[in-house]
């Protein structure tokens, strides 16, 4: 037998591979921590009872009574509202790309399109949103910021989906072929079904996209202390409620944006453990 | 012979430049089974696969010739695809149930086509069908208490069967099976023959085998293919007991393929 060396060069390799990937995991959520940490460290005391069941009261900027209830509800509004709406538009892409634009030169060019969309920063959807408002003769409301989160979350959402649906087997929309059934029926029925669990991660992460983005809404939705009250009215949202009060000169203000921020994580974080739940319910017809 | 149900005539069928199944002109006889046999890549699941059009869904194909349907050229202009393949359901060869319960599964086809369900208010009339062709596929005793669960927690013996009752209940007048029984344990693969045995007196049926121990068993007609070419046809007897092709007596005897 040849004599071998007590530690490879193969097994060094595999060594050094493996301590690069748990380095690289354990940076992530590392780094998830630390920011966690900081938004707790520094809001946690200034969060209270009020805080999340008040609108700010005069004086609430210089440190004195109130919260960010406004902040809480128009931004529940606003990305929920820019949600649905992307979502009529993102299902018919996604299943007209694989449905009835399969494989064409067409369906690469929308990808490429939404591809290109993903990537436009939001303070441009933001810009593109007030042009269209000034042209439509809307001012800064509810109804404007939820079309241009619409606008932002619709390339997310859309390929999100795209992608779902391309793991659905051939041989499973051939059997429903087979039994008779038309495109749109086996799209509907047997595609939308299968894939489920993906298509609500393409909408989670839509959300999670639309009420953490503080540009698009900035000249779109305004910013009122008010609760929000009609469409057509502004509306205040958590992300620029962060952005005012991290900006004032006062430490307690300071503080609450801190809490803000975490505010909005929280209401992050409920969504994707319900998500999640709702996934889990959903993969119960899925097929393998 | 007796009377044919579906006659193919001068069928070919391209796969971008490859020429998958070359000049087929042959009759399949009604409510007997009929073995389609051949070495792999001869263009077996290809004819079976251009009787209900399927080869449409795959990107590049090309079909010419007809395929007639009770007298009806299934490729004319104006022929309803999913009629077609209402007339002519499918067995795969895996079985892919649809992503819903078992009950939802025989049920699909006959909700789409809108067929009988008689008793609208309370669907008893759709249970009542739902049981016959799940016995039809000797599944009924195994599920009966569970049709409301997924049909994905079947074994794959059962999943088959599911799919044989789900494309019974739309009621074809012909049966495509594509290797049926290839992802199957014995025990399963034999009570899906028994079925088809079963359903040939009201079905035609169309079986693509790789196994000629199974076509002796099925077969009451034989079509041998030949890469791409048909080779020989007839009544199964007569063909495994006095084949006239020189390569079908060879891929019988074992000697190729």
């Amino acid at each position: 037998m040849v004599p071998r060396p007590r530690i490879s060069r193969r097994k060094l390799e595999e060594l050094f591979f493996q301590g690069l990937m748990i380095i690289s995991t354990v940076g992530v959520l590392g780094s998830l921590l630390l920011i966690l940490g900081t938004i707790v460290w520094r809001g946690l005391p200034a969060l209270d009872l009020a805080m999340i069941t008040q609108t700010p009261k005069g004086g609430y900027y210089l440190g004195q009574e109130g919260g960010i209830l406004n902040a809480i509800v128009g931004s529940l509004y606003l990305a929920l509202g820019g949600t649905l709406l992307s979502m009529v538009a993102s299902l018919p892409i996604a299943l007209y790309l694989h449905f009835y634009a399969a494989r064409s030169r067409w369906a690469e060019v929308v990808r490429l399109a939404l591809d290109v969309l993903w990537g436009i920063p939001s303070i441009v959807y933001g810009a593109f949103g007030f042009l269209l408002m000034l042209w439509l003769g809307m001012r800064a409301s509810l109804l404007g910021g939820i079309i241009t989160l619409a606008f932002l979350e619709l390339p997310i959402m859309a390929r999100g989906m795209d992608e779902a649906i391309a793991m659905v087997p051939a041989a499973l929309k051939e059997a429903s072929y087979a039994l008779g059934a038309t495109r749109f029926e086996t799209a509907a029925r047997i595609v939308v079904r299968q894939t489920a669990p993906g298509l609500l991660t393409a909408v989670l992460l839509a959300f999670g996209r639309a009420i953490g983005d503080a540009a698009s809404v900035l000249f779109t939705a305004g910013y009122t202390d008010r609760l929000p009250d009609s469409l057509l009215s502004p509306v205040a949202s958590l992300p620029l409620a962060v952005f005012f009060q991290l900006g004032t000169p006062f430490p307690k203000v300071q503080e609450r944006a801190y809490a803000s921020a975490l505010v909005l994580t929280v209401i992050v974080l409920v969504l994707s453990v319900l998500s999640r739940w709702l996934s889990r319910r959903l993969t119960r017809h899925v097929i393998r | 012979m007796t009377e044919p149900l579906i006659e193919i005539r001068d069928l070919n069928v391209w796969y971008g430049t490859e020429h998958a199944l070359k000049g087929i002109t042959v009759d399949i006889p009604a409510r007997q089974i009929t073995a389609v046999i051949g070495p792999s890549g001869c263009g077996k699941t290809t004819l079976l696969r251009s009787l209900n059009r399927l080869l449409e869904e795959t990107e590049g194909t090309r079909v010419t010739g007809q395929v007639l349907l009770d007298g009806v050229n299934i490729y004319d202009r104006g022929v309803d695809v999913t009629e077609v393949r209402t007339r002519v359901g499918m067995l795969a060869p895996k079985p892919f149930p649809l992503p819903m319960s078992i009950y939802d599964n025989v049920a699909y086809g006959r909700r789409i086509h809108g067929l009988p369900v008689l008793d609208k208010g309370n669907g008893r009339h759709l249970d009542r069908i739902v049981e016959r062709y799940l016995r039809a596929a000797g599944l009924w005793e195994e599920v009966k208490d569970r049709l409301h669960s997924p049909a994905s927690g079947l074994s794959t013996g059962q999943q088959q069967r599911l799919c044989l009752a789900r494309a019974l209940a739309v009621e074809p007048e012909v049966l495509l099976c594509d290797e049926p029984t290839s992802a199957l344990d014995p025990i399963s693969a034999q009570r899906i023959e028994e079925q088809l045995r079963a359903i040939k007196t009201e079905t035609t049926i169309v079986v693509v085998t790789h196994s000629l121990r199974q076509a002796h068993r099925l077969a009451d007609y034989l079509i041998f293919l030949w890469l791409g070419e048909l080779v020989e046809a007839g009544p199964a007897r007569q063909v495994f007991q006095n084949p006239r092709d020189e390569r079908t007596r060879a891929y019988l005897a074992g000697d190729i393929g």
